[in-house]
């Protein structure tokens, strides 16, 4: 058998159910290996005593009708979990040990997951490179000094290192589908409103949601079903009759309908995007789809669109980081002196640059201009993917316009940061489901990944149509662990 | 439209977020560029489009009026950067 931290989740949970590896076992296997990948800088707080603990007395009564049997797990920093330190990346939450956990950690730890630690990730979510963390960038562990993606970049780092065997992130405008697609793993953004957003540090609330990160589509299947639930606590929760969506994962996709918008082949894009999105058609054809030319005319005004919505968003969310009833407090001659050298020190350079421009667009004179504008054309962009979806059943498009790029290459240049979002951030303003899967390499055989876009609640759909192009793409990461050399 | 320094400081008042003047500078700077890329959604007009305010189309869902939380004061405060028995503590605001 192969080693216990290399194999799937699904593969774990029948290896544990039949009793042939114990929680306890799996547990240490995880920990040991991340002892050992400190370099990848995955962890921000490690949980790994309290998990071999846990894990042990998983063993001691165990309960195999569970979806997730004493499967040791790591999640996105950025989850509330009770009594142990999140951070969300940022200085300003250094010492935050909530009170509560979020419904979406809760629901892994009903079904058995044990929580092996809190992956690093972008401050606040904000970044697609894991480098605005407080806590230092994380390596990818395809290659030496790559970005791993982000903001869930710990996740995907820790996911294709084989420190986790699942896990699971948040996508605001693409920080689970393009981390995957950086690491050659499997990342699905659900539609907003099927995953609680009780408990998660707020970003913008529009638009966030969690979903699964896995080796392959089978395991997201898996944690999907156990993640997404109704939850009174979320306003914003959507009461709608879920899918068995692993028992119903099926690679029959004859006669579905999947287009390709022409808007997406955007200016600059590398060759090797366009032939992989080729390719992936030819898959689609293969496992037979029918293949339709659709038009998605507003995409080019996504990004702007989100850069208006998601900092608005985020200044109102994060005025709560006052130095008063959590988090960091500095100094100050009185209270207004004390509010903003706190937020100064407390938040890093992206944040800030965040909240400036989000409380700008919803300034007194500017409301109009840029906010009111931007839910407007955020209503166009939705009718897109409404009249779209009169004709297919899903879209297909790359994940990326590129593969990840070197530590620091984009780091000083917001705007070229902001464009690798620029196929996953319309999925988000229209509140679609999403999955990035592994397609393929560039010339430096960094992974590629396709995006497949579905309808609301249909995350099935998207799950069967990856599942049987998986089958077809055979793709395999070659993990040589140079980092414990 | 350019974003100057002044207003890069008055909103970064409103904001709550001190700038010393390099700080100030840098922002108006990356502000200007991402204003600039965001200018793009005047080519769209929208008069007649209603916005998008939520994506789940659902109505506000009511509870019944009842408490359905145990005491959690102490939970409450257990993360305050200073506290006073019962209460949060703030630098002095009235004289």
């Amino acid at each position: 058998m192969s080693e216990i931290t290399s194999l799937t989740l699904y593969e774990l949970i029948k290896n544990i159910k039949e009793k042939k590896i114990s929680s306890n076992e799996a547990a240490k296997s995880f920990v040991d290996r991340a002892e050992k990948s400190k370099k990848i800088n995955a962890y921000v707080t490690e949980n790994f005593e309290n998990c071999l603990k846990l894990s042990k007395e998983f063993d001691d009564k165990p309960n195999f009708d569970l979806k997730l049997p004493g499967i040791p797990i790591a999640v996105k920093d950025l989850f509330c979990t009770n009594e142990v330190r999140t951070t969300a990346g940022s200085n300003i939450l250094n010492n935050f040990v909530p009170t509560y956990e979020s419904t979406v950690t809760q629901n892994i730890w009903n079904e058995g997951g044990i929580l092996l630690g809190k992956l690093n990730c972008d401050e606040f979510a904000m970044g697609s490179s894991n480098e605005t963390s407080f806590f230092g960038n994380v390596q990818n562990p395809i290659a030496e000094d790559l970005v791993p993606g982000g903001s869930s970049g710990g996740s995907s780092a820790a996911l294709v290192a084989n420190l986790t065997p699942v896990t699971i992130g948040t996508d605001t405008g693409g920080s689970i589908r393009q981390p995957a697609s950086f690491t050659g793993t499997v990342g699905l953004k659900p539609t907003y409103g099927s995953c609680s957003r009780y408990g998660i540090v707020a970003f913008a609330s529009s638009l966030d949601q969690a979903g699964p990160m896995s080796k392959d589509v089978k395991d997201s299947s898996i944690l999907l079903e156990v993640i997404s639930s109704f939850d009174k606590k979320d306003s914003t929760s959507i009461d709608f009759k879920r899918n068995n969506y692993s028992s119903e994962l099926t690679r029959n996709i004859k006669g579905l309908k999947i287009g390709i918008p022409k808007e997406y082949r955007v200016d600059g894009m590398p060759d090797e995007i366009e032939k992989l999105w080729k390719k992936g058609i030819e898959y689609a054809k293969d496992c037979g789809a029918e293949i339709m030319d659709i038009s998605l005319p507003h995409t080019s005004y996504a990004l702007p669109t989100y850069y208006i919505v998601a900092p608005a968003e985020a200044s109102s969310n994060l005025a709560r980081y006052d130095g008063v009833k959590y988090g960091l407090r500095s100094s100050g001659k009185n209270l207004i002196d004390m509010y903003e050298k706190t937020r100064s020190e407390g938040f890093g350079e992206e944040v800030k640059r965040r909240v400036m421009i989000g409380t700008y667009v919803l300034s007194s004179g500017y409301y109009d201009a840029y906010y009111l504008k931007a839910q407007k054309v955020r209503q166009l962009i939705k009718q897109d993917f409404d009249q779209a979806y009169n004709k297919v059943d899903a879209i297909l498009t790359p994940s990326t316009p590129s593969s990840a790029f070197k530590i620091g290459e984009k780091s000083n240049d917001p705007v070229s940061m902001y464009l690798n979002d620029i196929f996953t951030v319309p999925v988000n303003l229209a509140g679609l489901p999403g999955i990035s899967i592994p397609a393929g390499v560039d010339k430096n055989n960094y992974p590629l990944g396709l995006q497949i876009i579905g309808k609301p609640f249909d995350e099935q759909t998207v799950l069967n149509i990856a599942y049987s192009m998986e089958e077809k793409i055979n793709y395999k990461n070659n993990i040589t662990d140079w980092w414990m050399k | 439209m350019t974003i100057d320094l002044k207003t890069v400081k008055h909103i970064s008042k409103l904001a709550r977020i001190s700038l010393d003047e390099k700080k100030a500078e840098k922002l108006a700077t990356d502000m200007n560029s991402i204003f600039e890329f965001i200018e793009k959604l005047n080519e769209l007009n929208t008069d007649n489009v209603e916005p998008l305010t939520s994506i789940a189309e659902t109505k506000l869902r009511f509870r019944d009026d009842k408490i359905t939380s145990e005491n959690i004061r102490e939970k409450i405060l257990k993360n305050s950067p200073e506290k006073n028995d019962d209460f949060f503590v703030v630098p002095k605001v009235v004289e």
